[in-house]
């Protein structure tokens, strides 16, 4: 028998597998189809103060190995999450769940966490500093070391939850931020999110993105995530939610290895709707295989040269 | 949604650009006319959403036009492959509404979903009325099927070369004065005009660039009335009274 569970600021998760947040929804068009508590926990779509409709269509482009979304933080607003999606969530999972939370000013950072720190359901609070598909905010406090520490520290003010910070490859020093924001007080560091991509559609000779620009997911990516994941472990001491490009469980494996101590699955979900279950129970084998006994024994393997 | 393997029992050309396949496998997740599969294709990294034309018990049909690398990759395709497949995805038309005299309006790649409704319409002992409307002739597909299945029709093309000259709309003002019930499909200036020209209520399919097709992603989400809709999910059909241009 083979270990595959790990600990996650004191979640006990019985697997490394988060499906990443925006690839997961909040949980029930996978629910339909699987039981979604095999998951060791999932991170639910990206939440803002206010209810977001998102960007204009299209919103999704195909890439080689890969997917160009525009979506916007669409979501129905922090209330409507805590009072229709959370209680909706509690029938289909039993396990704690990471929420995903974004905003436009340290305002509405801080608002959204100390609404979601009284939700009993939610483990950790995967704050969002990343996203590329917003035209205030969004991505740009994951741009420099000072704007990340700082709500980090507008967020750990308001929650005694787990705090991770999701951080953005669209960087010159992801490394640096990182080590901002473990200074600041974060308790974990999620990444990559989305690298910021475009297409042109050869007919209409245009943007086929109606934001002209997306955040790239998908295995095209994987190369990138694992080499910044590398980056961040070998500067702070805290523990990382590996993500990007993850489609089996050799790239979790990987993504372990490079220093990651649990693993989002996003892209994959929307490519395959089985992508996190067949990754889950293709573990073990994978594991056997490499002769891993103990996965938390693997973390940041890589660097013991 | 099921997620299941199928095998091509037939792929071949109806008219300029444009294929009728057939899948062999389990079709049970297929309840209603108006949803789609989304297909899997070797060497792309998203599906392919692709509307029902008509089923059976063990078979799919589907009516697509080759209009990029994925559609292309899907025309050559052969009788024996196997393709994955998601089935039984976005809500369908409601037959239910249609009244006593229906009137199917359908544009170029937008006809096929509405041969399946016309079927089920015909069972439930409507009089079907059918518009069906093409650039030109080379284009014109299936317009024996629906009149085989005792469906009016009336073809349209816009330079005149078959049927009626003109637009889906000049043959809504001319021939069809006391229709029920409006069901469309096709390109969106078409559903808009359409639906401008329509007196009676109606149920309108969209179609949009999708990423997952069940749900999960949000790409493909629309402003309605009553809020935002995903065309996977609470879509792609959209009642007239709903639908924000």
């Amino acid at each position: 028998m083979v270990d595959t569970s790990i600990n996650l600021s004191g979640l006990h998760l019985s697997n490394p597998i988060i499906p990443a947040s925006g690839t997961f929804g909040f949980g029930y068009e996978f629910a339909e189809i699987y039981d979604i508590n095999i998951l060791g926990s999932f991170s639910f779509k990206g939440t803002t103060k206010e209810p977001r409709f998102g960007n204009a269509a299209p919103r999704i482009a195909e890439t080689h190995a890969g997917m160009l979304n525009a979506i916007g933080l669409q979501n129905p607003g922090i209330d409507k999450v805590i009072s229709e999606e959370l209680p909706k969530l509690k029938q289909v999972f039993s396990k704690p769940v990471i929420a995903n939370i974004s905003g436009f000013s340290l305002e509405e950072y801080a608002y959204c966490c100390e609404k979601i720190d009284k939700e009993e359901q939610v483990g950790i609070i995967e704050v969002n500093i990343s996203c590329p598909n917003v035209h205030e905010g969004g991505m740009s406090f994951g741009t420099s070391p000072e704007s990340a520490a700082a709500v980090t520290k507008a967020v750990k003010a308001v929650t005694s939850k787990p705090v991770y910070m999701k951080l953005s490859p669209n960087v010159t020093d992801i490394a640096e931020i990182a080590a901002a924001c473990e200074e600041a007080g974060a308790d974990g560091i999620s990444l990559i999110n989305t690298l910021t991509g475009m297409r042109i559609d050869l007919k209409r000779k245009k943007p086929i993105l109606n934001n002209v620009t997306g955040g790239l997911s998908g295995p095209a990516v994987l190369p990138i995530a694992l080499r910044m994941v590398w980056e961040v472990y070998k500067k702070v001491s805290i523990p990382i939610i590996g993500m990007g490009g993850v489609s089996t469980a050799e790239d979790v494996i990987e993504m372990m290895l490079a220093g990651a101590t649990a693993v989002s699955v996003g892209a994959a979900n929307l490519k395959d709707p089985f992508a996190s279950k067949n990754i889950i129970e293709s573990l073990p084998d994978a594991m056997k295989e490499l002769g891993i006994k103990k996965l938390t024994d693997i973390i940041g393997g890589a660097h013991n040269a | 949604m099921k997620k299941s393997f199928f095998t091509v029992a037939g792929n071949r050309l109806l008219a300029e650009n444009t294929y009728e396949m057939v899948l062999r496998g389990d079709s049970s997740a297929v309840k209603k006319p108006g949803q789609f599969v989304h297909i899997a294709l070797d060497g792309f990294y998203l599906r392919r959403p692709i509307s029902v034309c008509d089923w059976s018990e063990h078979s799919i049909t589907m009516i697509y036009k080759t209009v990029g690398k994925g559609t292309a990759y899907m025309a050559g395709l052969e009788e024996g492959d196997r393709l994955e497949v998601l089935t039984g995805l976005g809500n369908g038309f409601d037959s239910k509404k249609s009244g006593n005299k229906p009137l199917l309006i359908g544009g170029g790649a937008g006809i096929p979903p509405l041969y399946a409704l016309a079927k089920k319409l015909m069972q439930e002992q409507k009089q079907v009325f059918a518009i069906l409307g093409f650039n030109r002739v080379d284009e014109v597909f299936y317009a024996e099927e629906f009149a085989s299945l005792g469906v009016n029709v009336i073809i349209t093309t816009v330079d005149g070369s078959v049927g009626r000259k003109g637009f889906v709309t000049d043959a809504m003002e001319i021939d069809m004065a006391d229709y029920t019930y409006t069901y469309s499909c096709g390109p969106e200036p078409m559903l808009k005009a359409v639906y401008e020209k329509a007196v009676s209520d109606g149920q309108y399919s969209f179609e949009e660039r999708m990423g997952c097709g069940f749900g999960a992603c949000m790409g493909c989400a629309c402003q309605t009335k009553y809020g935002s809709k995903r065309i996977c999910r609470e879509g792609p059909v959209l009642e007239k009274e709903e639908i924000v241009w």
